[in-house]
């Protein structure tokens, strides 16, 4: 199960983005070593707060969109949590989405990634 | 003798009827106020405001059903009865704080990002995201007046931010995906004329305007810079002041965009939030010039200047955003560093100054500092607070 989100994650870094090539290294060591990481229900809350009001601040509460588009599920089609948890780890700076490696482990990314791809943000 | 008697009767039913009309308007709470000393405070996620007094630091009444209020900003209207409130979700409500309910409200479009009231009163402007650009409303009855879409040069949509408010019945506001200032202008009835200036730097994110109504100042994301367009001299064009400050150096990842409205000016300085970077860069008024930058805690959101020019108070962006730190103008150092809680996202002064109310969003808590004593002199609970908002600013060009 885990093996074939990954492999297709990978697939699309291949296609789609060299420099994501360099991160699906990182992203995968730590998701083998740990084989899903388990966060505690209480870092759980702390992220679904995260998602809500400091993703909120720009793609608003709702994440319906703001100054960053909506990350609603319909919107995310294209992406896998691999794929997702890399932008969010990564983002891209220079268009104002910012990079959450420094805050955020790569499991807490992938949380995260899942969350938005469920469409469950409360 | 029964003349007398007569009078005293007189004198007595008048006694209990003026009591009875005392009580019976306490019971509907109808006790004659001005509106001076109202404010509101913003509740994000429960999309109602509390309608609060600064004299006896009081909560009056709250307002509920009004939409998505996340980065909700509010403006008054000049007899400081009413305000005109900015969701996320393109709701646009008027609410009477006097008698705390709901007096006009529409959903104008899907996403907003706040607004402004003309000089005169008649009209509000709002910026949105989705679809970009400004409509503008009757301040009366919300119907709208003018639509007016950001459309760009390939055919598409900006998103529109820093809208203010400018003499002559206009308004100002940029293009954040163009990088365009353009200036909408009412004084000759409600078909306006639009100017643009194109070219002003890459994504503009918000923009202040000088409180004498002379400067507008556009804070850019995409360089180190700012873009200044002075309205006494329109066809000199934009001009560009601190640019390339920190040019070289690595910029911070940006969690929170900086505001800029509510910007501090304190005597001949004003002080900007420096973008990505943990500073404040004081600027010479009169030259616009960088004269120094004073290191913060975090990288600042709002730095905002008690009235009487003499203190600026700082808040944080995340994940530093639990801290307030005060400058002292005339030695330009910390003088204190608070940590309210988790999430300060707004401050606001009385218009003397001598009180400052600070929202904690994740403690569910607004707190009122004594500015003299440094020292908290209240604390009233709201729901998830964001922006706090005094009637005062009714009396003030681009607030
Ligand atoms: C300071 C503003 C800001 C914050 C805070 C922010 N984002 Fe973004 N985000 C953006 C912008 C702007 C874009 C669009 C970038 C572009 O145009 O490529 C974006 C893009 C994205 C995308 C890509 C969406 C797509 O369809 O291309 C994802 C996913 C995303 N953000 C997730 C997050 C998450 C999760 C958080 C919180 C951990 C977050 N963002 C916090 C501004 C922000």
């Amino acid at each position: 199960m885990m093996h074939s989100v990954m492999s297709r994650a990978s697939n699309w870094r291949l296609l789609n983005n060299a420099a994501a090539v360099l991160l699906s290294v990182a992203v995968l060591i730590p998701a083998m070593a740990s084989a899903g990481e388990t966060l505690s229900d209480s870092r759980r809350t702390d992220l679904n707060h995260l998602l809500r009001q400091d993703c909120g601040s720009c793609h608003g509460m709702t994440l319906k969109g703001g100054l960053g588009p909506s990350l609603l599920p319909e919107q995310l089609a294209a992406w896998d949590v691999e794929s997702l948890a890399a932008m969010i780890l990564s983002g891209n700076p220079e268009k104002a989405m910012p990079g959450w490696s420094g805050l955020l482990s790569d499991a807490e990314a992938r949380y995260l990634a899942q969350r938005l791809l469920e469409g469950d943000v409360q | 003798m029964t003349a007398h008697l007569g009078k005293m009767v007189r004198v007595w039913s008048l006694l209990v009827l003026l009591t009875a009309a005392v009580i019976s308007h306490a019971g509907a709470s109808q006790v004659l106020r001005g509106t001076g000393d109202l404010g509101l405070i913003i509740e994000r996620a429960s999309g109602s405001v509390v309608i609060i007094e600064t004299t006896g630091q009081t909560k009056l009444g709250r307002v509920e059903g009004l939409g998505d209020l996340s980065h909700a900003s509010a403006v008054f209207s000049r007899d400081g009865r009413f305000a005109y409130i900015f969701g996320r979700d393109g709701g646009l409500t008027k609410v009477d704080l006097l008698r705390a309910e709901i007096a006009a409200r529409v959903i104008q479009s899907g996403n907003s990002i706040g607004g402004a009231i003309s000089q005169d009163g008649r009209l509000i402007a709002v910026s949105n995201y989705k679809p970009g650009g400004v409509r503008v409303f009757d301040a009366e009855n919300l119907k709208m007046v003018a639509d007016i879409p950001a459309t760009m040069k390939d055919g598409t949509l900006s998103k529109v931010v820093g809208l203010v408010d400018a003499p002559g019945q206009k308004f100002v506001f940029s293009l954040w995906d163009a990088g365009e200032i353009w200036l909408l202008d009412f004084q000759a009835g409600p078909e306006p004329a639009l100017s643009k200036y194109r070219n002003v730097g890459r994504n503009p994110y918000d923009a202040l305007i000088t409180s004498d109504g002379r400067y507008y100042v556009a804070g850019l994301f995409g360089e180190d810079g700012l873009a200044k367009l002075d309205l006494w001299n329109m066809d000199a064009g934009v001009s560009r002041i601190l640019d390339g400050y920190g040019r070289g150096e690595e910029k911070l990842p940006v969690y929170k965009m900086p505001h800029l409205e509510g910007w501090a000016r304190a005597g001949d300085y004003l002080f900007l939030p420096a973008v990505g970077r943990h500073e404040l860069l004081v600027v010479d008024a009169s030259t616009w010039r960088e004269v120094q930058r004073i290191p913060v805690h975090g990288q600042p959101v709002f730095a905002v200047a008690r009235p009487d020019g003499r203190q600026i108070w700082v808040n944080f962006a995340h994940p530093r955003n639990d801290t307030v730190q005060v400058i002292d103008v005339p030695s330009m150092t910390i003088v204190k560093t608070y940590t309210p809680g988790k999430a300060v996202l707004h401050m606001e002064f009385t218009p003397r100054g001598e009180q400052v109310w600070i929202s904690v969003r994740d403690d569910d808590r607004v707190d009122v500092y004594d500015t003299r004593t440094m020292e908290v002199t209240q604390s009233l609970r709201a729901e998830k607070p964001s922006g706090i908002f005094l009637t005062a600013r009714a009396g003030r060009t681009g607030l």
